[in-house]
């Protein structure tokens, strides 16, 4: 049948199976939003307050389903505020296509108002993009970016699409969607071979699970390895909930603000096996302290990552699901005592811990959040103090229920984010855990929260200042406080209120509990403000450029 | 011709508008060291060779074959070994050359087999090819005459024997 640029871009859309898209509109993209209102019924428009709120829902909606999210913004400023949530999305791998309108064809390349070139900004920061410069190019164009932000290591596609071409008429027959082969290299059945010889020879394994093991077929898998190896369990930031926080084998996180257990099990281990993991210096630290006695096992999807970071002895490259799955059919039960226990006595001997007095901690709010969702909710959280804290102290037993910019560490990330990660499961309650530093950058988006009737509950750990700033100041630049004090006086609560949420302040440790419970039960737009000490800390931390067996427990 | 730590890659990419800037851009951006770079159609118009020298040990190299080939719009990538390949550049040298020089300048032209493609009253032009070890030579061998302008076209390459970089072979 013959339709406009833009019928097609939508018919594609919905051929892709997609049913929600987040975006902003302007000159370039009136076309599309044209076709989309009369496809309203089949594809579901979420109008953020700014572009970098509908690049983060998006971002946060395939993280949370698993699904390519979308984005669509208009050109110009409209393309470069999408930029941040891009490269969110990069670093950890997410699978997104953005949209963005140009000028007219004839236009490009004259400065022309609302002209910037969005593909070449986002080269560095996307898996591919696209300038569509012939109106029969964008079917094909779209069925192939969405095929790319899928297959092997996910990742963000853009489509630059001049206003012109959306206008013109061009011939659209539905193709069924391309199967998405997750990984073009089979499992190699020699690689598996020389990996069980090394599992089976080692005396004191660790497994540390990274994003790419961070989906429900993986994580199913990792479980049933783990345990048949009898490994100790670690994970990565972007790693949390691929394996059961409350599991015995589970060690904490690695890296930076890992458990002693895990930092210490790194640098004893005699066979680490990083699981879709691309050891960050976040994790790795020094590089040539790092795990001094052990050989590696890599197992990733993306051949790139062997031998970036970390030189390792023996790598598998395939889809961490396919490459468990072969391991574990063949793997024999191990027993493994001694490590066990050395491990278990860690665990002991250094939980995670935080004092306890002097007022309302951020820990123990996180902590409530756990035990009255049950692990069984979406936590979104910002970048800083608040986003450790979370990592460390609400377990997270399933995939995909961690929301958070690992990579790029993106202030500004959760409220959007948590938007996406809501409209993708209405049946899920969905936290989103702030500082008021983070908080601040993108609040704008209550508003589309309490415009489409989202219950995302958004708990603001307020220690008046940038947390991590303030502590990496106070740590190693003998507390000469530059610029990271953010006592202003806002009022969080009268702000929830005007957006037409709900704000409760929360200013005790008695009424946490409470607080959270009538948060729930609101079943709205709800903005919790915890006052938190501003001189909190998050610890461990391993000091840059130390070992990370070397880490700080408490100050000195 | 010894490379030491410089390798000629071979890129095999779709000929399309901004491949050669996400190949660059790659190696700016991972800050790969780049010495030269030459690009051309290939047999079939819809691809386009690039041939690139690099500077790394062996563990950059790895990472510029693996980066290479994330690339959407690569296709194959192949470090050329230097025994077994067919390396050259081309020059164009314009060279002061007054009445008196022009004779012995002829001379070296004709011992390097390069050819004089222009020559105005106070100028010779001077079309070489060659590996660049070759090209250095002559370079050096004109610098007295005084060179007024010189341009290379950085290295182009192709293995030796029957084998081919090729689309549509298998992927090992």
């Amino acid at each position: 049948m013959k339709l406009t640029g833009a019928e097609i871009i939508v018919k594609c859309l919905i051929e892709q199976g997609v049913d929600t898209i987040f975006g902003y509109p302007g000159g370039a993209v009136l076309n599309i939003y044209d076709a989309l209102s009369k496809y309203q019924k089949e594809i579901r428009h979420i109008l953020t307050s700014h572009e970098q709120g509908a690049a983060h829902a998006a971002d946060g909606y395939a993280r949370a389903t698993g699904k390519v999210g979308v984005c669509l913004a208009t050109s110009g400023p409209g393309a470069t505020n999408l930029v941040t949530g891009i490269a969110t999305a990069y670093m950890d791998s997410v699978p997104m296509v953005a949209i963005t309108g140009n000028v007219n064809l004839s236009l490009l390349g004259k400065d022309s108002f609302q002209e910037v070139d969005i593909a070449g900004i986002t080269m560095p920061i996307t898996k591919h993009n696209f300038i569509i410069r012939d109106v029969n190019e964008l079917a094909p164009v779209f069925r192939r970016a969405f095929k790319i932000a899928q297959e092997g290591r996910p990742g963000p596609v853009l489509i630059d699409i001049p206003k012109d071409i959306t206008a013109q008429i061009a011939e659209y027959v539905y193709h069924e969607p391309e199967q998405i082969i997750k990984s073009k290299n089979r499992v190699n059945n020699r690689d598996i071979q020389d990996a069980l010889a090394l599992l089976e020879t080692c005396q004191r394994p660790l497994i540390c699970a990274g994003g790419g093991a961070n989906s429900y077929g993986a994580a199913e898998e990792l479980l049933t390895f783990a345990e048949t190896l009898q490994a100790p369990v670690t994970c990565t930031l972007m790693g949390l909930g691929a394996f059961p926080a409350t599991h015995p084998l589970y060690t904490g996180m690695i890296g930076m603000h890992g458990t002693k257990t895990s930092n210490f099990a790194a640098t004893q281990c005699d066979l680490l096996i990083a699981i879709g993991a691309r050891f960050s210096n976040r994790v790795v630290s020094n590089a040539k302290r790092f795990a001094p006695e052990a050989q590696i096992l890599h197992i990733d999807i993306d051949p790139a990552e062997i031998n970036k970071n970390i030189r390792c002895q023996k790598a598998i490259i395939g889809d961490v699901t396919e490459v468990l799955q072969a391991l574990n059919s063949k793997l024999a039960k191990s027993k493994r005592d001694e490590w066990l226990k050395q491990i278990n006595d860690w665990k002991e001997r250094f939980p995670l811990k935080y004092n306890q007095e002097n007022g309302l901690k951020p820990h123990y709010v996180i902590e409530k959040i756990y035990e009255l969702t049950g692990g069984d909710a979406i936590i979104a959280t910002e970048v800083g103090q608040h986003q450790i804290w979370t990592a460390q102290f609400y377990k997270f037993t399933k995939p995909r229920t961690l929301i958070s910019s690992g990579g790029l560490g993106t202030m500004g990330f959760g409220l959007g984010a948590s938007i996406g990660a809501k409209l993708g499961n209405p049946d899920k309650l969905v936290i989103n855990i702030a500082g008021d530093g983070s908080f601040r950058m993108n609040c704008i988006e209550l508003a589309t929260a309490v415009e489409y009737n989202l219950p995302i509950i958004i708990v603001i750990l307020n220690n008046h200042a940038l947390g991590m700033v303030r502590q990496w100041q106070d740590l190693f630049y003998d507390k000469r406080f530059a610029q990271s004090d953010l006592n202003r006086g806002t009022d969080f609560v009268k702000l929830a209120e005007a957006y037409g949420a709900i704000g409760f302040n929360l200013t005790r440790t008695e009424e946490v509990e409470d607080v959270l419970k009538k948060a729930i039960a609101a079943n709205k737009t709800v903005v919790i403000n915890c006052e938190i000490d501003r001189d909190e800390k998050v610890f461990p931390i391993v000091p840059p450029g130390e070992a990370i067996e070397d880490l700080i427990t408490e100050e000195v | 011709m010894k490379m030491d730590n410089r390798h000629v890659i071979s890129v095999l990419v779709e000929n399309q508008a901004g491949v050669l800037s996400r190949v660059s851009g790659l190696f700016s951006r991972r800050g790969y060291n780049i010495d030269s770079l030459s690009v051309g159609e290939t047999a079939d118009p819809k691809f386009s060779r690039i041939t690139l020298v690099a500077r790394g040990d062996e563990h950059i190299l790895e990472q510029i074959e693996k980066q290479l080939n994330k690339l959407i719009d690569v296709i194959k990538v192949e470090t050329l070994d230097p025994d077994s390949s067919v390396f050259r550049e081309l020059a164009l040298i314009k060279i002061n050359a007054q009445t008196g020089a022009r004779a012995s300048i002829t001379e070296i032209v004709d011992i390097f087999r390069a050819k004089i493609v222009d020559v105005s009253s106070s100028s010779l032009t001077v079309e070489i090819t060659g590996d660049e070890s070759k090209i250095n030579a002559f370079i050096d061998l004109m610098r007295p005459y005084g060179i007024k302008e010189l341009v290379r076209s950085g290295l182009t390459a192709l293995a030796r024997g029957p084998h081919a970089l090729n689309e549509n072979e298998e992927e090992v």
